[in-house]
């Protein structure tokens, strides 16, 4: 508790309107008092980006554009849902063995039994629900820290997907559809359209917001940065769609290789569903306030055990997803699916994003911010032709790197008292 | 006043394990007045809050709001019959801000969605109607506020519920002079505006300061419960410590702690002075 900034403030009726000025002192303000948000990740991501481009031509095609989010996809995917559990200031290790479990299942209904891909898909996400409740029961209901029941799980689902894929083979997955997604392109005139229902729709809400605040005399943010926001999403979706609509194919004559990958409506989707979902919803703010003191939550009368539980079974969901998408872009399942480096570069992502490791912060866009970032670091380097070894020991490093930034700027924001 | 006190306790009983806490308790909360409860530490003043706010559930007892016998088992009975508790604590999510403090675990909607600016505007009107003028934005964090804002903001989170009976555990416990006589004069408006206050206090100012009732507990008894104009600074003192002085308080053998079976004759009722 701080005694400082008691009596600088005047009235709350004369509180002057915001200006342009005003809101980016403010930001700058909590910026300095820890509160940094994505800021590291963005501005990795220009420097990695710039870096590289000078280093390795070919990293700024628009093919290798587009390898980026399919390579960076499932990774992505996972921590999204990951983002829930760190918000709790719990750790699901075993997010990426349970994306290999589901995607084994996918495989063995899509591939062996045969069913059609709708049926595969849900019993992937299925799976993923049904290893989410076990383990947030285990946690909630049991009490045993989430490390632990989730480095079990780690080593269980391990040898469940061996199980699944019956002596370590692998499972091709043939299904029309469920190879789209992770290697087929939308066509260029869909992209623009999805681009321009996007900004449409990201508009329409923020204007709308901005006008009911005005009507009831509360204090908004300034127009002229309600329209830069829109602004700014017009810029970076309209610069992706166009540069993902330009022909990437070696030779069009054999075929053509053009548009937006469809993993990236899948991503954007997941998303908007899911930022909604915590931003704008009882329950998302339930697992805010969770995250932030349980006692407080329980007194409040939040069902803590539920919140608890919930956010594994979205964890493990999403990595269903992931594990989905990762089966569809190798076109198969291995022993090796959703292992590796998939967990480690999952709650890097989420880290690196700004998603704090003792809970209560994050955003799911922090986790599409840091998965650019992952997959920018594996991309590039495996451009500019350095071992897997490197690859790892880097990319290790910018997850401690993420770690320290969060933890410091966790203890800066205690020394100002803004957290 | 009225006869009826707003809430009323008789006989409450909660052990933890073989620990009795406390032992027939009895207490009366009037509404437009502030009773103080005082008490050791250890004398069960902050258990016998919880069994109040149904965060624990008591062994025995009965309560009666506004007459009528009820069950409170958990918060949300609490809340519902227009209870709320100020902890000492504060018991707020420090990532929130003041508005999703002030609203938590109760948020308006229209639809499924948060109705963001209806929660903002009726917190600015709370805040207001309490003369609160120290907070410069509802969206700034929780945890970027002052000792005195944070118990401000609590205590403002409890009467925005047309709340009947508030229950400040220790409000002043961790606030300077000016602070402490800020939240006092809140307190005070609080009854004022018809409610019934419940202050739990160490502090023997705050006491004098603001209550009409003082309540006191010894080692988990109710050992009196008289007007405060009819007692004196020392006899609280000696309620608090000894759990008698004059003819206030125990009568016969005083208890001591563990001593769980002799205890509570008939006559260690509250209520000694009318």
């Amino acid at each position: 508790m701080t005694t400082t900034a008691v009596h600088k403030e005047g009235p709350a009726a004369v509180t002057p309107r915001p200006t342009v000025g005003s809101h980016l002192r403010g930001y700058w303000g909590r910026v300095r008092g820890g509160d940094i948000g994505a800021l590291p990740a963005v501005l990795g991501l220009i420097v990695l980006c710039t870096v590289f481009s000078i280093m390795r031509p070919s990293f700024l095609t628009a093919g290798n554009f587009a390898n980026l989010f399919t390579q960076g996809a499932a990774v992505t995917l996972i921590a999204m849902g990951l983002v829930f559990v760190l918000l709790l200031g719990e750790i699901d290790l075993s997010a990426g063995f349970a994306s290999g479990v589901c995607a084994a299942i996918l495989a063995n209904v899509a591939t062996k039994a045969g069913y059609p891909w709708y049926v595969a898909v849900l019993a992937a996400i299925l799976t993923g629900v049904v290893i989410g409740t076990v383990l947030g029961f285990l946690v909630a209901k049991i009490g045993i820290p989430s490390f632990v029941v989730t480095l079990a799980g780690f080593l269980a689902f391990q040898g469940i997907v061996l199980m699944l894929i019956s002596g370590g083979a692998n499972i091709s997955v043939n299904d029309e559809v469920l190879v789209a997604i992770a290697n087929r392109n939308l066509p260029p005139t869909l992209g623009w359209a999805l681009a321009a229902v996007a900004i449409g729709g990201y508009a329409a809400v923020q204007l709308l917001r901005h006008r009911k605040r005005l009507a009831r005399g509360l204090t908004t943010d300034p127009m002229a940065v309600v329209l830069a926001r829109i602004g700014g999403l017009t810029l970076i979706l309209g610069i992706a769609v166009y540069i993902l609509n330009q022909e990437r194919s070696r030779n069009v004559l054999i075929n053509s290789l053009k548009g937006v990958p469809i993993v990236v409506p899948v991503i954007a989707v997941l998303l908007i569903v899911w930022t909604f979902v915590l931003q704008r919803t009882s329950y998302g703010r339930h697992v805010y306030a969770v995250g932030g003191n349980k006692e407080a939550a329980r007194r409040a009368g939040i069902n803590v055990d539920k919140i608890r539980i919930s956010v594994f079974v979205i964890c493990s969901s999403m990595a269903a997803v992931g594990g989905i998408v990762a089966a569809s872009r190798a076109n198969s399942v291995d022993p090796n699916t959703g292992g590796s480096n998939v967990l480690l570069y999952a709650v890097g992502a989420a880290v690196i994003g700004g998603t704090s490791l003792f809970g209560g912060k994050g955003r799911v866009l922090d986790a599409v911010l840091g998965g650019a970032v992952v997959a920018v670091i594996d991309n590039g380097m495996g451009l500019m032709g350095y071992s897997a070894g490197v690859k790892y020991v880097v990319t290790g490093v910018v997850l401690l790197l993420a770690a320290s930034v969060d933890a410091l700027s966790r203890r800066r924001a205690s020394a100002s008292g803004t957290r | 006043m009225s006869a009826t006190p707003l809430l009323e306790l008789r006989g409450i009983d909660k052990s933890f394990g073989p620990v009795q806490v406390l032992r027939d308790v009895a207490l009366a909360a009037h509404a437009g007045e502030v009773t103080a409860l005082v008490g050791d530490n250890g004398a069960g003043k902050s258990t016998l809050v919880k069994c109040i706010s149904g965060i624990y559930p008591a062994d025995a007892g009965e309560f009666l709001f506004d007459g009528r016998p009820v069950s409170i088992n958990s918060p949300r009975d609490a809340a519902t019959l227009g209870i709320e508790v100020v902890y000492q604590d504060l018991a707020l999510c420090d990532n929130l801000d003041i508005v999703q403090n002030m609203f938590l675990g109760r948020e308006k909607h229209s639809g499924l969605v948060l109705d963001e600016p209806t929660m903002e505007q009726m917190a600015a009107e709370t805040l207001a109607g309490l003369s609160v003028r120290t907070v410069k934005s509802l969206r700034q964090h929780v945890s970027s506020l002052s000792g005195g804002q944070r118990q401000t903001v609590a205590i403002a989170k409890a009467v925005l519920w047309n709340s009947r009976l508030v229950i400040l555990d220790e409000p002043t416990a961790a606030l300077g002079v000016a602070q402490t006589a800020q939240v006092l004069e809140l307190v005070r408006r609080l009854a004022d505006n018809g409610l019934a206050v419940v202050l739990i206090s160490h502090n023997m100012n705050d006491v004098f300061a603001v209550s009409d009732r003082v309540a006191a507990l010894y080692l988990g008894q109710m050992v009196a419960q008289v007007k405060t104009i009819d007692i004196t600074h020392s006899q609280v003192v000696e309620l608090i410590t000894a759990g008698r002085s004059g003819n206030l308080g125990l009568t016969g053998e005083p208890v001591t702690a563990g001593n769980g079976t002799g205890a509570g004759p008939a006559d260690t009722t509250p209520g000694g002075v009318r």
